[in-house]
């Protein structure tokens, strides 16, 4: 779900907070309660009511005018080859077809590449570049026609060679789709020949198909002269406003794109919405109706990109305890035919390549590799939990190697005080509670006692073998891409005390209009139900960023804040002058202000601040302060604080099948000040599950011709109800506060809990290592499905 | 190719809906009928969000063809509330905050009320294996499940 868009930035430009927007924000939170909805509580998701009722509309709800026409995308059936002859009279003179679009109707420029590469059409042009690219779309008056018709195109194809997998990319001398990265710091190299132990491995990380519940839509209705609006599930509305544009050939002023909720995002609709607008747009503005675009589920898998494969070789040196020395890692990643994200994406697998250890001397290497599949791009912690992992893979090695519990290894390795404290690239780590929720957790989980356990039942031989672990995660929190990190919010109170509210976040389950309904509800100490958010749009909030890499509270409950402030300024000057007193006498107070001795009810006087003309609406912005970046020296601070966590899991493995299942996990996890405790806590939970599944279940497999064969849940396996832990306690470190002044000193919270699953992938190699003893350190790739920890068990029996 | 004259019940009212005879249950309620609680999440019978009952056995209605009701009672999430009361299912899945973006909550909220018509007092494994047929992608299942567990457990002493 995150995003940090590089490739042709401006580098290091720290920006300068504009100081009266950091004062209103600065201000010290004053002493509130009393109304309903405040900060820091548990208050339901903002439509809970309507999505129990089935009354939440979601894009593919909102009725159709008279002539909807639907869009179906035929899909390449190579994965790579020139397109010798596209033959789509069969699909055109199908029933109910109205028309087709290929290459050559796209009226502005056939591309929807979001780094300004041009490398990504909207339907293929002379050649295909993966299996399920775009060729053409079909227009039918019907979805089942267009579906239909779309099944009758006669494609001839001149096959091109093709690569799939990122280390077979490296050798073939793939190009890369976007600049790599390298991460320096002191000399990796003679630190590691001076070391007294040396490890060297390598590890398969798969990729992760989203799996929204919905797929991807679109639906343009067209407008007089280039207008049209799109109504779409898209994470990143002006993106997607700027696309169809781009595509249509207007400016941005005539497309309007309107985001009421997602069912759920994920990093999946952030990018890859683009083509299905522009589709859809184009589609509106040719046959003057409206459009909608809905692919099935095996489509949209095959057509959209998912989260990064990795290889990754890591080479480490350390000493006799088991204290890194050196570590150096070359990171090549599956991007796909494009570049999409995959620059940021695979930098900030190199940010996370450290987690929460400290490495002194270090080097680290990406490789976005150029292959024949779908262009891969973001996907919750993107591509961080990659990094991670090798990380805790390199912390496993050792404590294998020197025959200690890999916990007591990972605390020796924590980062700490007095000059172990920076980071690959070169930031310095300042709030550092990783240690402390790694011995509560320890504490509160019963580690130790139950780690002795597990190897007393293992010590008994039997076919059934445990394993435990207990893994942290320490992740950054910022756009890498520094421009990103700005919000805009717009607030309007009408005359009858009523508030209207609209940021630049969508929402796609997170809860997030809920949090930034509470931060204005607490700001101006009204009852959460006075306020109203309504869906996002272009129209009202311009330029927005993706509501990605978890900043969607960061940034929009600030915007939002700033809005509300600028018009409680308003308010007070008012009051002050009003009732001939001192602005400091005027108090906001739980639905009604304060002037004096007076205490007048908050719709009363808003009516007497209209009637004196005073201003009832603003536009907020906010910009995270301290951030920079240079990627040319791979030095900068490009996050303005860490989110920590930690998770303790134990697992059972049938040694004769592989199969599995994980007993009990213990969460405990940082979000700062929550905004929101039970929001938060589902954030974790959900986030869990589903790193848990990305290493477990959750299989991509393309045959060797280069198509997906596991493109729907019928064979790509998500966690199920079934699958959650037997025992499941997550608890929030509820003594945490953002030692940076965030919105009202919370943390972010969608990415960091999902490399929590990590411990479930370490517990299981745990239980593998078991059959030998634990002498070796057992090679496991991921997703750890059944199959693979079967395997690994017979190496390891030999 | 001509379309099908269907009468059927839907939560309890009688309607009649035109349909093609290729055409699912999911989209004929969706399509023909306004009710767009039930969703399309794959179309396969493996997300479970298109959850109906018919004759008050749990189906996907993305499995089953719309001219398969003729005659036979249909229950959507739509019918599950009575009028503004909610259903004590859907009560406590707002108190344990058993949602996200909500879009697989109509589908399990109607699972989970056929399970509890046919088992009042189910143990958790028999919760967590019965809703095995609907996905989520967003909650990690914990919340809803302690939901169902509840709402069994206030059912229970209401009776
Ligand atoms: S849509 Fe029917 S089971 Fe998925
Ligand atoms: S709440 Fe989003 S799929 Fe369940």
């Amino acid at each position: 779900m995150s995003t940090d868009k590089t490739v042709t930035a401006p580098v290091d430009t720290e920006l300068r907070s504009d100081p009266p927007v950091t004062d209103r924000l600065m201000r010290a939170d004053q002493d509130r309660s009393g109304i309903k909805g405040a900060v820091h509580t548990d208050l339901h998701h903002d439509s809970a009511i309507k999505h129990v009722t089935g009354r939440a509309e979601y894009c593919d709800d909102i009725a159709e005018p008279a002539g909807t026409l639907h869009a179906y995308l035929g899909l390449s059936t190579r994965a790579h080859a020139r397109i010798r002859d596209l033959d789509l009279e069969a699909v055109r003179s199908a029933p109910g077809v109205v028309g087709v679009l290929t290459a050559k109707d796209i009226p502005g420029v056939n591309d929807v590449s979001p780094t300004g590469l041009n490398d990504e059409p909207v339907l293929a042009d002379g050649k295909v570049e993966f299996w399920g690219q775009p060729i053409f779309a079909v227009i039918a008056e019907t979805r089942d026609a267009a579906r239909r018709a779309a099944k009758r195109a006669s494609v001839s194809y001149e096959d091109l060679p093709h690569v799939l997998e990122p280390d077979a990319a490296r050798e073939a001398d793939m190009p890369y789709v976007t600049p790599p990265l390298t991460l320096k710091r002191g000399e990796a190299v003679s630190a590691m020949e001076n070391a007294a132990h040396r490890i060297k491995g390598r590890m398969r990380v798969g990729g992760q198909d989203h799996l929204y519940l919905e797929g991807h839509i679109a639906f343009a209705i067209p407008g007089e002269d280039e207008d049209v609006i799109v109504h779409s599930s898209t994470q990143h509305p002006s993106e997607a406003q700027h696309m169809v544009a781009h595509v249509l050939g207007v400016p941005s002023n005539a497309v309007t794109v309107n985001v009421r909720r997602m069912g759920g995002g994920f990093g999946g609709k952030e990018t890859q919405m683009n083509l299905f607008c522009a589709v859809a747009a184009v589609a509106a503005k040719k046959w003057n109706r409206a459009v909608k675009i809905r692919p099935d589920r095996d489509d949209d898998m095959s057509a959209t990109g998912k989260r990064h494969d990795f290889v990754i070789d890591y080479e480490v040196g350390f000493d006799d305890t088991g204290r890194i020395q050196a570590v150096t890692g070359e990171f090549a990643a599956r991007c796909g035919f494009s570049a999409d994200l995959s620059g940021p994406v695979t930098d900030r697998a190199l940010f996370h390549a450290d987690n929460a250890y400290y490495y002194p001397d270090v080097l680290l290497n990406s490789h976005p590799m150029k292959t024949n599949t779908v262009s891969n791009t973001a996907f919750r912690g993107f591509g961080g939990p990659q990094g991670v992992i090798a990380a805790e893979r390199i912390m496993e090695e050792i404590a294998y190697h020197r025959g200690v519990d890999s916990l007591e290894i990972r605390k020796r390795n924590f980062y700490g005080e007095d000059g172990r404290d920076v980071t690959p690239y070169h930031q310095t780590v300042e709030d550092n509670i990783a240690p402390r929720i790694v011995s509560e957790l320890e504490q509160s989980a019963d580690y130790q006692a139950r780690r002795q356990a597990v190897l007393d039942w293992n010590a008994k031989g039997g076919i059934v073998r445990k394993g435990i672990a207990l893994t942290p995660v320490k992740f950054g929190i910022s756009f890498t891409a520094t421009w990103y990190n700005q919000a805009g919010a717009l607030l309007h109170i009408y005359s009858d005390g009523s508030i209207h509210l609209n940021h630049g976040g969508t929402e796609m389950g997170q809860g997030l209009n809920t949090k930034v309904a509470q931060v204005v509800a607490d700001e101006l100490q009204v009852d959460i139900d006075k306020i109203k958010i309504t869906k996002t749009t272009t129209e009202k909030v311009p330029n927005t960023s993706a509501t990605a890499a978890s900043s969607g509270s960061d940034l929009n409950g600030m915007a939002a804040r700033d809005a509300a402030i600028q018009i409680k300024d308003r308010l007070t000057a008012f009051a002050a002058e009003r009732w001939q007193t001192e602005a400091a006498k005027v108090r906001f107070v739980a639905n009604a202000v304060q002037i004096g001795d007076e205490t007048v009810p908050f719709a009363d006087f808003i009516r007497e601040a209209y009637m004196a003309r005073v201003q009832l609406s603003a536009a907020g912005f906010y910009k995270t302060p301290k951030i920079h970046w240079d990627r040319a020296t791979g030095k900068g601070r490009p996050f303005y604080y860490f989110a920590y966590g930690a998770a303790c899991s134990e697992v059972s493995v049938d040694t004769l099948t592989g199969e599995y299942r994980v007993e009990r996990t213990d969460i405990l996890h940082d979000v700062g000040r929550s905004l929101n405790p039970v929001i938060d806590k589902g954030q974790v939970e959900g986030a869990f599950i589903q790193g848990m599944g990305w290493l477990t279940t959750e299989e991509l497999w393309w045959d060797d011709k280069g198509q997906l064969r596991t493109h729907a849940p019928s064979t790509y396996k998500i966690p199920l109800a079934s699958d959650r832990p037997r025992v499941f306690n997550v608890a929030l470190a509820d003594w945490s506060e953002n030692r940076e002044q965030t919105i009202k000193r919370s943390k972010a919270v969608g990415e960091p809990p999902f490399m929590l699953g990590i411990s479930v992938f370490e517990a299981l190699s745990h239980a593998v290592a078991s059959v030998a003893d634990y002498s070796v350190c057992p090679r496991l790739d991921a997703p750890a499905t059944p199959e693979r920890v079967l395997m690994a068990i017979e190496r390891l029996k030999g | 190719m001509s379309r099908v004259h269907v009468t059927t019940t839907v939560n309890g009212d009688e309607t009649e809906f035109l349909c093609d005879p290729r055409e699912t249950l999911l989209d004929c309620l969706r399509d023909r009928l306004n009710l767009t609680g039930a969703k399309e999440g794959c179309g396969t019978g493996d997300c479970g969000a298109c959850s109906v009952t018919l004759d008050g056995r749990l189906v996907c209605s993305c499995l089953v063809l719309g001219v398969e009701a003729e005659g036979r009672e249909i229950g959507t999430i739509e019918g599950v509330a009575q009028g503004d009361e909610l259903h004590p299912l859907q009560r406590k899945f707002i108190e344990h905050a058993a949602l996200q973006c909500g879009i697989c909550t109509p589908g399990i909220l109607v699972a989970a009320k056929a399970l509890l018509e046919k088992s009042p007092d189910p143990t958790e494994e028999e919760v967590r294996y019965w809703l095995a047929g609907n996905l989520c992608r967003c909650t990690g299942y914990d919340k809803i499940i302690r939901a169902v567990m509840d709402t069994a457990a206030e059912m229970r002493e209401a009776v």
